[in-house]
């Protein structure tokens, strides 16, 4: 199961509860079961956030596989000037 | 078959090299055409009538008088932007709201800041235009405005928006503020760390709104059809994400909108959004004809750019043996007059540079009467780490340590956990303070009146989406085209691995921008990405063209893939078939390609994720004269990880201009507004930004950590190398003076009264 955090005010979405075990193995796997736990944040997934897997942040791509002892961490999307 | 390339072994090892660049010589003669060089047969001059009022209720717009002026051919107000639902895009630096969109690039219900757009016209001359500006009757209800991004977060402040509700706070408010957004994050226990802290040190800073300044001012020209489509020509970093919104804006299928990217004269983040070509579209498609609209530099100030002001406090504890143990800071940004201030990246980059257990850091997007906030390098990461590197060095000063050391002690390193959640992968802030600390200019004695400062800085940078394309043409040279505009020496980074990639001379490469029509959606240049990922997307192109030839090289010589390799710009045979048949280059094959399966080409579409956050430390020497507050720049050092610089004249490039635009900002620059909300500086006689003459050479560092996650190992270099120079200067400013500035600018105003201060308590 991946560890999944939340931060900063994505928590907000699913009631507080910022950390989740999930057994998914992609980023459309783990967007498909954090909406389906928490609808709220459904449409802030759809919008966009980076993912971080492992220590390494991506964006927009939901078929980046995820390990079963991965730490992921959902962030706002990042960008830049 | 076999292939190489990536990484330079092709032998030419043109990457790391200082190429001559592809667009120097129309830059010098002054071919190059820019955004106002555009023209067309037929075309009208478009001009914007702008609001003289902070904050105004529009309640009518007469333009009556104006469509009969003699060689006006079009008018355009609200009335010709349908009205846009709340969605969010991204926007530079963070999300961004269509309904916001439009009533920026044309006022609706409301002015919102002075020189908000409220009218447009296009006419037979600029002297017409003008006339027409005057002969349109807006009728205003004028409202109490506010300025300060404190006096907006006020209980009874004028509010902006009767819609706008807190997000991120609980309870959901009930009543509308001009705080737009609250964001905390947290890492660990910031007050059992305080607990464990011997020093604590706690400031208040306040930053000045500042602009980009790009010598060449926003322009466009746009020439719309009968049929429906359009063309526009304009400068612009993004010239696909000109294309979205203007057909967004405008009701257009986006493949009806070509948008040609001109060279352009400086962005830093502050064109990624649209002003004038939505403008100029509508314009056209009214008046049947194309129009030229170029903005004046005063319209640039007031109605574009700039970056947040701010206030943050910063609360840092260490131990006696200057290990962070804990920091808090809370950061309150001005949006302007829409929503989306770059709080968020500065809450995130605030203490990233460092390995600290316990932190939170809590931001405020905060909406006020002024010109909405565009991305500017590294946008919020100088405000925030600004104050963070200001107590850094005064931790140190109260210890008695070296600020390099104490800087190395904390220093984020590959496995540290960011305050934001992720571990690093390898970065390289260590390698940069060593750097420094190695340079001559560290150990130089300094005089009176002089002090010197260092301070480091964090940036994420990113990848994207992005298109290129190589295209082998019929003598074997290589058309290579990128769909970033090249703003910081993309065009030679990329020819650079193109030339590299394929093993062919770097001046049988010819690089060109490809407009909206010749090439796949590309995001915008920004965020330090457009030679990370163009170099990816070009090593793909490359892959592509090599396996072509090889594959057709098997045809020819009737040889099993594993015969054949492409090595050192050739198709070469192996084992036995090395006896029959000679190598074909690259050249040979674009002689027969007709005969071969027809032309030859690569076409790199990629998301191109894996960018490596990019450290920075800088070192600053600087003398005051206390006669008049004036600070004068002595010396200066920047010091960067590039992970491969691909081509090293212009990484010093980014560090050099980022190192500048912080001097400007730490010493001179900041929007000056009266009591009448009016912006009183909007030119560069009273906008004061460094010229050549204010400065020394910047000496620049390449540091080389490679990103593990790129062909090449590049990270991106454009945007860390603004961060360090604010703080770097503020703590020579104390070293020279010993007081510790916590205002910006450090102009001269401020810095005598801050003397004549010290000299008057010395009295008392």
């Amino acid at each position: 199961m991946a560890r999944v955090v939340l931060v900063g005010n994505l928590a907000q979405l699913t009631g507080g509860v910022a950390e989740f075990q999930l057994s998914a193995t992609s980023v459309k796997q783990l967007f498909q079961q954090l909406a389906e736990l928490h609808p709220g944040i459904e449409p802030h997934l759809e919008e966009g956030v980076a993912v971080a897997i492992d220590g390494q942040i991506y964006q927009d791509a939901l078929f980046q596989p995820i390990g079963p002892d991965s730490e992921v961490f959902l962030l706002p999307q990042i960008a830049g000037g | 078959m076999a292939e190489n390339g990536t990484n330079g072994t092709n032998g030419q090892g043109y990457v790391g090299t200082r190429t001559i660049r592809p667009d120097g010589v129309d830059k010098v003669t002054g071919r190059a055409r820019f955004g106002a060089d555009f023209n067309l047969p037929g075309q009208l001059i478009g001009r914007v009538l702008r609001s003289p009022h902070p904050h105004a209720r529009i309640v009518k717009i007469d333009t009556s008088k104006a469509e009969a002026l003699a060689g006006v051919k079009a008018v355009i107000t609200r009335d010709d932007f349908a009205d846009q639902s709340s969605e969010f895009i991204p926007a530079g630096e963070m999300m961004m709201n269509y309904r916001d969109v439009v009533r920026n690039v044309m006022a609706r219900e409301k002015a919102l800041y002075e020189g908000h757009a409220v009218a447009a016209v296009a006419a037979t001359s600029a002297a017409v235009a003008r006339k027409a500006l005057k002969l349109i009757d807006v009728t205003y209800e004028v409202l109490p405005h506010v300025i300060d991004v404190v006096e907006a977060m006020k209980p009874g402040a004028p509010v902006l928006h009767d819609d706008l509700f807190t997000v991120g706070v609980e309870p959901k408010p009930d009543k509308p503020s001009n705080v737009a957004k609250r964001i905390e994050i947290t890492l660990g226990d910031v007050e059992a760390g305080f607990k464990k802290a011997d020093v604590i040190i706690e400031r208040e800073f306040k930053t000045a709104p500042v602009h980009q300044g790009y010598i060449e001012p926003h322009a466009a020209l746009a020439s719309a059809s009968e049929d429906g489509s359009a063309e526009l020509w304009c400068c612009t970093q993004g010239h696909f994400i000109v294309r979205a919104h203007c057909a967004r804006l405008l009701g257009m299928d986006i493949g009806k909108i070509r948008v040609t990217a001109s060279e352009i004269g400086g962005g830093f983040g502050g064109k990624t959004v649209v002003y004038l070509e939505p403008l100029a579209i509508a314009l056209s498609r009214k008046a049947k004809r194309p129009v030229k609209m170029v903005m004046s530099r005063e319209e640039v100030f007031k109605a574009s750019g700039p970056t947040s002001g701010a206030v943050v406090k910063v609360k840092m504890g260490a131990t006696n043996d200057g290990k962070f143990v804990a920091g808090w800071a809370e950061l309150k940004y001005q949006a302007g007059a829409f929503q989306g201030s770059p709080v968020q990246p500065g809450v995130f980059c605030a203490y990233a540079p460092y390995d600290i257990e316990n932190v939170k850091v809590i931001g405020y997007d905060v909406v006020s009467n002024r010109p909405k906030v565009a991305a500017y390098r590294a946008p919020g990461a100088p405000i925030s780490e600004f104050a963070v590197e200001s107590v850094v060095d005064e931790i140190a000063k109260k210890l008695g340590l070296d600020p390099i050391e104490l800087r190395m002690m904390n220093a984020a390193r590959e496995g540290t956990k960011a305050a934001y959640g992720p571990k690093f992968g390898p970065i390289g802030l260590e390698e940069t303070l060593n750097s420094i600390k190695k340079t001559e200019h560290w150990n130089t004695p300094l005089r009176k009146w002089q002090g010197r400062g260092v301070a480091s800085g964090f940036w994420f940078n990113i990848g994207g989406e992005t298109c290129a394309s190589l295209t082998v043409n019929e003598d074997g040279t290589v058309s290579l085209m990128a769909g970033t505009p090249d703003i910081g020496g993309l065009r030679a980074a990329l020819t650079n691995v193109a030339a590299d990639e394929l093993g062919i001379p770097y001046d049988k490469v010819r690089p060109i921008i490809g407009d909206t029509g010749s090439l796949g959606f590309t995001f915008l240049t920004g965020g330090s990405r457009s030679a990370f990922s163009g170099s990816m997307a070009i090593v793909e192109a490359a892959k592509q063209i090599k396996a072509e030839l090889c594959t057709r090289a098997c045809k020819l010589w009737d040889a099993k893939p594993d015969q054949v390799e492409f090595k050192d710009g050739a198709v070469r045979p192996l084992g036995a078939l090395a006896e029959k048949v000679k190598p074909m280059s690259i050249a040979d094959f674009a002689k027969m390609a007709g005969k071969t399966g027809g032309p030859i080409g690569g076409y790199g579409r990629i998301n191109a994720q894996g960018a490596g956050p990019s450290l920075g430390t800088h070192l600053v020497d600087l003398e005051v004269d206390p006669e008049t507050g004036r600070v004068t720049i002595l010396r200066y050092t920047a010091a960067q990880d590039a992970g491969k610089a691909l081509h090293p004249a212009y990484v010093e490039g980014q560090f050099q201009g980022g190192a500048v635009q912080g001097i400007g900002w730490a010493l001179n620059e900041e929007y000056i507004y009266g009591s009448d909300g009016k912006l009183q500086n909007a030119g560069f006689l009273d906008y004061r930004m460094p010229v050549a003459s204010d400065l020394p050479m910047i000496d620049a560092i390449l540091v080389e950590v490679a990103n593990p996650k790129h062909p090449y190992g590049v990270r991106g270099v454009g945007e860390t190398p603004i961060i360090p120079p604010l703080a770097a200067i503020a703590n020579a400013m104390e070293q020279a003076t010993g007081i510790r500035f916590t205002e910006l600018p450090m102009s001269p105003p401020r810095v005598l009264k801050a003397l004549k201060e010290r000299e008057a308590a010395a009295k008392v």
